[in-house]
């Protein structure tokens, strides 16, 4: 799937990273807890928090993920937009709760990781 | 033959800057030219023994030894020790304090996630006196 598709089907809004919205993402990790995310190793993943401290994108750089979704509307500050720059992450943010964003993304084919 | 060596001097006051002595080793091991999946797993363990440093023992220093067969790392701390071992490796168990969860740490999956992404993991600890962790995760 590729991140474009992730936009429309989350009605998201893309914070940074416009120029990857082309690259392909073939699972996804629904997280609040970063050591869960560790403890999850999959290429080409993207992952949907309620966090938005700088440790998120840490985490997802640490996991080679490409893309993260911030449920409930939530917006990073400048800080955390700006090491995902730096970084190559794409960050969007849906009004959608997690529940539902995950569940959308599965009815679309996309699957968790193993 | 050792590639490369680096030390980082990890704060320990400043919670969204940890992580950034694996970022920066992340990016050093990819320039070397090492096996995606190995730099995943170096920065994977890496960054949980950070976080842990920061946590749990006022920050440390880290000290990283490149070779062509394994990357091995020690990370020294000055902090308040593990009084058992063994039940800190349990899935599940933390004593990180509540703000640190809150920003998605003290599940209680660090120690566990390192053992996991490393071939070798040895714990030296002393109450009072402090802690070092080493680990190998190997090339081949």
């Amino acid at each position: 799937m590729k991140i474009r598709e992730i936009v429309d089907i989350l009605e998201a809004e893309i914070i940074c990273g416009e120029e990857h919205l082309d690259n392909e993402l073939h699972s996804a990790c629904g997280a609040d807890m970063m050591s869960d995310v560790l403890a999850f190793v999959k290429d080409q993943s993207v992952l949907l928090t309620g966090l938005i401290n700088p440790q998120v994108v840490r985490t997802a750089d640490m996991m080679d993920m490409r893309c993260i979704v911030f449920v409930r509307g939530k917006c990073p500050d400048e800080q955390v937009v700006e090491l995902a720059q730096e970084r190559g992450i794409v960050l969007m943010k849906s009004p959608l709760r997690m529940f539902v964003a995950c569940g959308k993304l599965y009815e679309k084919g996309l699957r968790g990781g193993c | 033959m050792s590639l490369a060596t680096y030390r980082f001097e990890v704060p320990g006051d400043d919670f969204t800057r940890a992580g950034e002595a694996s970022g920066s080793l992340k990016r050093s091991l990819k320039k070397i030219g090492f096996d995606p999946d190995i730099i995943r797993r170096v920065s994977i363990a890496m960054y949980e023994a950070e976080i842990n440093m920061v946590i749990h023992a006022n920050g440390g220093v880290i000290d990283v030894e490149v070779s062509p067969q394994k990357i091995d790392i020690w990370f020294r701390d000055k902090g308040p020790g593990i009084p058992d071992i063994d039940l800190a490796m349990q899935e599940g168990y933390s004593t990180a304090p509540d703000n640190v969860r809150s920003l998605g740490f003290g599940a209680g999956m660090g120690l566990p996630n390192i053992k996991k992404y490393t071939d070798e993991m040895k714990i030296d600890t002393e109450i009072g006196v402090g802690t070092t962790v080493y680990i190998s995760v190997y090339a081949k």
